[in-house]
């Protein structure tokens, strides 16, 4: 199977997932308690002629499947309908807001990366070590507290009492940006580090034992050296795989970070929608989260073979 | 989040399995928790909800050892009540997805064929949303409370006990030990549940206990949102969202809280880590 045929694969696997999940995310719709026609239209006054006038353009009276055709074809040129709240297209809100997330998902798998990576090298080397049991521990503790829990702790700690960092907002230009997402990355990474600590501890654990390290130390080649070219090289598949799933996550994780900080973005959206029964725009962020997730996966797949060079002959020669 | 599923060492009969002291401050956190949740209505100084307003947004005093929330109700007091859904929600998610992800983990990870693949398939679906996400947007529509957010909970956790279940028992299918009992025929579903069982009851217990932690963290997450637990009900997630204006006035009415959904949290995962070391010494030695 040839390099290109197996993305397309991959490709048409993630189609079918995004329809069987769309189908799920219309039936929301139908499945919700109470009229649909009073869902849609929201805290407005709820005449009968304005119900009448919503089924009408929303198109309630027909049948579920002609319905969801509709969504569908929409969705798929791009048009995910309009906030029955504030009348802006779904479409709109997220680009407003998809900024601040990515600023606050990129920064904290940064964070997360350049801790917990060497931390987990060399605490996979030597096990048992004193570097290994701290760092151990410290997983342990941050893998365990709630994300919420760990930023009002820093809140508390950084915003309060020293002052040294803004507890709420995203800022303006770049280091004021960074100067504000400071305490949230953190506490976003704070969680992942734990996840990509014990990953990248056990994946340099498994290489570590292989008789080619041992060979390369009876070579004479620098630990140094024989960390970079053989361990981590041979230890990133995992390692990579745990960090895409970390920033496919990381949206997850900064619904409750954009509260905990007051930022204005894909979060604190989702949780606002949900409270005003806000339908078109739960369900494209809903959409929006999958395909995020679905094409975060496949880029770690396809980055497999750029970093791994017997995957990319095995590819080749079949 | 994963489990630090270590290989078993290999037991020395020789020495006796240590749980170290550890473990027990962790079990101590546990019985302090399981403790307060039983006795509050007596050993509580203050009522959990009644309220005071002229005492209201205080820091600590003799009076309110952890001072008054913007309400006037006393912060110890609601955290020993908070003690309640912390432990009982996440107890019924464990339990409640551990069971379910038992039975599809031994029944596909034994039997494999057309059950497995639509089992699987199911699985890798719901992989690609987030579980908290789920969780926001059907408990926040569906306007439920505390007991659906649980439901939901257990449905999002059991694929996850399903794929670790699974792996374990497909590792003890092609032991000796299975291929004896078929021998001397023995049925798939005894197999199945009075042999393989036995010999993966350390993956599912640690798994049980794991899921606890995630289940806590998830609901006091959700109520930390406002989903789930009614509003004005102490509960460690809801008190964080609710004191967080008067971090200033009173600081423990949010660290108060959130300390203890952490403290809980890693007891319970120390607990479930050393569990799983010593019960799968135990059945190599055996």
């Amino acid at each position: 199977m040839t390099l290109t045929a197996y993305a397309l694969r991959r490709i048409a696997a993630i189609l079918i997932i995004l329809a069987v999940l769309s189908l799920l995310v219309f039936g929301l719709l139908a499945l919700m308690p109470g009229d649909p026609a009073l869902t849609l239209l929201g805290p407005k006054a709820s005449t009968p002629e304005a119900l009448a006038a919503v089924r009408e353009r929303f198109g309630l009276n027909d049948p579920f499947l002609t319905q969801y055709a509709r969504w569908v074809g929409n969705a798929v040129r791009g048009d995910f309908g309009e906030s029955i709240y504030s009348g802006d297209a779904v479409t709109t809100l997220i680009a407003d807001r998809v900024g601040v997330t990515a600023w606050l998902a990129v920064y904290a798998l940064v964070l997360t990366v350049l801790v917990a990576v060497p931390l987990g090298l060399a605490a996979g080397t030597r096990t048992g070590s004193r570097t290994d049991r701290a760092a151990t521990a410290v997983s342990l503790i941050t893998l365990s507290a709630p994300t919420f829990a760990v930023g009002f702790l820093l809140i508390y700690v950084f915003a309060v009492k020293l002052d040294l960092f803004p507890s709420f907002g995203a800022g303006d230009g770049f280091f004021d940006t960074l100067w504000h997402m400071t305490l949230p990355a953190v506490t976003l990474a704070a969680g992942q580090t734990a996840v990509l600590l014990r990953q990248t501890r056990a994946a340099t654990m498994d290489v570590a034992e292989r008789d080619f390290v041992t060979f390369a130390r009876a070579r004479a080649i620098s630990s140094g050296r024989i960390r970079q070219r053989y361990l981590l090289r041979n230890a990133s598949l995992p390692v990579l795989t745990s960090a895409g799933l970390l920033l496919a996550y990381g949206l997850t994780g900064a619904v409750l970070v954009e509260n905990v900080f007051a930022l204005q973005g894909l979060g604190t959206l989702l949780v606002r929608s949900v409270a005003q029964l806000d339908l078109p725009v739960v369900q494209g962020l809903a959409m929006f989260t999958a395909l995020l997730v679905l094409l975060t996966n496949l880029v770690v797949d396809l980055l497999y073979f750029a970093l791994d060079p017997r995957l990319r002959r095995a590819a080749v020669a079949s | 989040m994963t489990a630090a599923v270590q290989p078993a060492a290999v037991a020395d009969p020789a020495r006796r399995v240590r749980w170290g002291w550890l473990f027990w401050a962790a079990v101590g956190v546990v019985a302090l928790s399981v403790l307060a949740a039983l006795t509050v209505r007596w050993i509580a100084p203050y009522e959990p909800s009644a309220q005071n307003l002229v005492d209201s947004g205080q820091g600590p005093s003799g009076q309110h050892w952890l001072g008054t929330d913007q309400l006037g109700r006393d912060i110890f007091s609601r955290l020993l009540a908070g003690a309640r859904t912390g432990l009982i929600g996440p107890l019924v998610v464990a339990i409640g997805a551990g069971f379910i992800g038992t039975a599809l983990g031994l029944w596909t990870g034994y039997a494999g064929g057309a059950v497995d693949s639509v089992v699987m398939r199911t699985i890798d679906l719901m992989y690609a949303v987030p579980p908290l996400l789920v969780a926001i947007v059907v408990v926040g529509l569906f306007g439920g409370g505390y007991w659906l957010a649980v439901g939901v909970l257990i449905v999002l956790s059991a694929p996850g006990d399903v794929r670790i279940v699974r792996a374990a028992v497909m590792a003890q299918r092609e032991l000796p030990y299975v291929a004896a009992a078929r021998t001397v025929g023995v049925g798939p579903l005894r197999i199945a549940v009075r042999h393989v069982l036995p010999n993966v009851t350390p993956t599912v217990v640690a798994n049980v206990l794991l899921q606890f932690v995630v289940g806590l963290i998830a609901l006091s997450g959700l109520a930390f949102l406002g989903l789930g637990v009614e509003a004005g009900s102490p509960d460690w997630g809801l008190m964080v969202a609710e004191n967080r204006g008067i971090l200033d006035l009173n600081p423990w009415a949010v660290i108060g809280p959130a300390v203890c959904i952490s403290l809980l949290a890693i007891a319970v995962t120390v607990i479930g880590d050393r569990v799983y070391e010593v019960l799968s010494q135990r059945t190599a030695a055996r």
